[in-house]
């Protein structure tokens, strides 16, 4: 019999002591990262209208945590509502063509034709539609933009199933139900998980543009206009950090929900590196 | 009555080829019967309208007295497929017990049969592993024994260990004889590998390619239960050219089965 690749039982604090590890190369860089632009920014005295100076930057995040975090939880709300809206249709409309392709031979040229759009066009509208100051405006361009590719990944994942394994399925006269739920529903998980993290990063987007074009005076991307109008550029940027530290959580969060939910995915396997 | 009987079974298909024609087979309870025959003649079309996975053109089947898809939404058979075809996202033991999810078996009573069958296949031990973390041979075993699980009279393997090397492959014949022993199912076996078709069956059905059908029917006569040795048999030889002349006598070209060369002829 070949080798096993037999999955490595580790302790937590390994565990954790392993991820840090692994990330330290990326930390190095960044860490570089800063000082390189601390460093050229006071060797050629770059003026603070063009680019903050890193520390600079720190320390205006410092001095307004409180109000940025507030900000930065009001915008994140926005998004999560529109991500939750966009993608749970986005997986419904994927079932729905998966199940009858009738269906889906009917709309998804419509569905790419309006990804085509650039969608943040809409934002003006949907500030119309809503109201500015109703949160619901920033969901919806958020939930559109997520749309998209949650659907196109769902449906690739739902249809791209090996024909033995419906051969299989029928061997056992199972019915169409029970292929969705125990074959093509599973099968789709790697590619519904892609869809979503591209997702979150967009519903940050949609939501932060979307106040770009009005909004309450909390939230994050009006804050981030209002401070750059008004020359307050080092604030800007205390902003952009702030919405940055949402975006990348966000999409770390949906990457830790998909490694539990696909643990048993090939690209789960563990080398060692001893 | 008989397990499986074929009455003048046809298939054509949509582009204007003919898969089948007139094939008439009947298959006795607790036979191995192999399938063998070059690319193109069939044998895995046949196997499917067998199985009824694929509908004839003409023709009839039944398996234990029942029209085909009567046996299939009855369960009588289970199938094993070239690729091991085991999900993913499930372990060894939930693998094997699919079907018996399906047939809406307790899970005490799936657990108890997961269990014999692991051990019937050789895989204690291994029942929480993912399928990437075993052997193309161990994927294969799980096959075997998820087709088992629910005790079908019938077992249809559609060229089961074609991607396996040489010696897992012998390891796996034997292992499947014992297993056809223990279980007293029918099974019909696709091959093109002729020593492989000669040790496993009871009959061997010789098939020909364009149109596919049934060449000749070789009757394999060595005794039960076959070891290692039955392979060095002087009349395992002499079956194994017999069904080499059928096969060429059919139309197939020398070559184009997969098989090792045999080095020297027994005197």
């Amino acid at each position: 019999m070949s080798a096993i690749v037999q999955p490595v039982p580790r302790s937590l604090g390994r565990r954790v002591g392993r991820r840090a590890l692994d990330w330290f190369p990326a930390l190095v860089v960044f860490a570089l990262g800063i000082a390189a632009w601390q460093g050229l920014v006071v060797a050629f005295n770059v003026q603070e209208f063009l680019l903050p100076k890193p520390t600079a930057i720190a320390s205006a995040f410092w001095d307004q945590k409180h109000s940025l975090w507030g900000a930065g939880v009001y915008t994140f709300k926005e998004a999560l509502g529109g991500f939750a809206l966009g993608s749970g249709l986005g997986i419904l409309v994927a079932l729905l063509f998966a199940a009858w392709r009738p269906l889906g031979r009917t709309f998804m040229p419509y569905a790419v034709a309006a990804n085509a759009i650039p969608i943040i066009a809409l934002a003006p509208i949907m500030n119309d539609w809503f109201g500015l100051l109703n949160p619901f405006s920033k969901m919806a361009i958020a939930a559109v933009l997520c749309f998209f590719p949650v659907m196109i990944n769902t449906l690739r994942g739902l249809t791209s199933v090996h024909p033995s394994s419906i051969e299989l399925m029928h061997s056992y006269a199972a019915g169409r139900v029970s292929v969705f739920r125990r074959v093509r529903i599973p099968n789709s998980l790697p590619h519904l998980f892609t869809g979503l993290k591209v997702a979150t990063v967009l519903s940050m987007i949609g939501a932060i543009v979307g106040e770009y074009f009005g909004g309450p005076i909390d939230a994050l991307g009006v804050r981030i206009l209002n401070d750059s109008s008004y020359g307050n550029f080092t604030q800007a940027w205390a902003g952009i950090v702030m919405a940055s530290a949402f975006g990348i959580l966000f999409y770390a969060a949906v990457a830790a929900a998909e490694r539990a939910a696909t643990r048993w995915h090939p690209s789960a396997r563990v080398f060692q590196a001893e | 009555m008989s397990a499986v009987v074929i009455k003048g079974v046809s298939k054509s298909f949509p582009a204007g080829v003919t898969a089948l024609t007139d094939i008439d087979l009947t298959v006795e309870p607790g036979e191995f019967v192999s399938l063998i025959g070059p690319s193109g003649c069939g044998k895995s079309t046949l196997l499917r309208i067998i199985g009824d996975l694929v509908k004839p053109t003409a023709g009839s089947v039944s398996v234990s007295g029942k029209p085909s898809a009567q046996a299939r939404r009855e369960h009588e058979y289970g199938i094993v497929f070239q690729d091991a075809v085991l999900y993913d996202w499930r372990t060894v033991a939930k693998n094997i017990s699919l079907p018996l999810e399906l047939l809406g078996w307790s899970r005490p009573r799936r657990a108890a049969r997961v269990k014999d069958m692991v051990s019937l296949v050789e895989l204690s031990g291994f029942e929480n592993h993912h399928p990437w973390q075993l052997s193309g041979g161990m994927q294969q075993r799980v096959s075997i024994a998820r087709a088992l699980s629910f005790s079908p009279s019938l077992l249809l393997m559609d060229e089961p260990f074609g991607a396996l090397d040489e010696m897992t492959r012998e390891r796996l014949n034997a292992e499947l004889l014992r297993i056809w022993d223990e279980t007293g199912s029918t099974v019909i076996f696709v091959t093109h590998s002729i020593p492989e078709a000669v040790f496993l069956s009871t009959r061997v059905v010789v098939m020909s390619p364009r149109p596919g059908r049934i060449a000749t029917v070789i009757r394999i006569d060595q005794p039960q239960p076959r070891t290692a040795a039955t392979r060095e048999e002087p009349r395992f030889f002499e079956l194994v050219t017999q069904v080499r002349e059928a096969l060429a006598a059919g139309g197939a070209p020398l070559g184009e089965t997969q098989e090792p060369a045999l080095v020297e002829e027994p005197a």
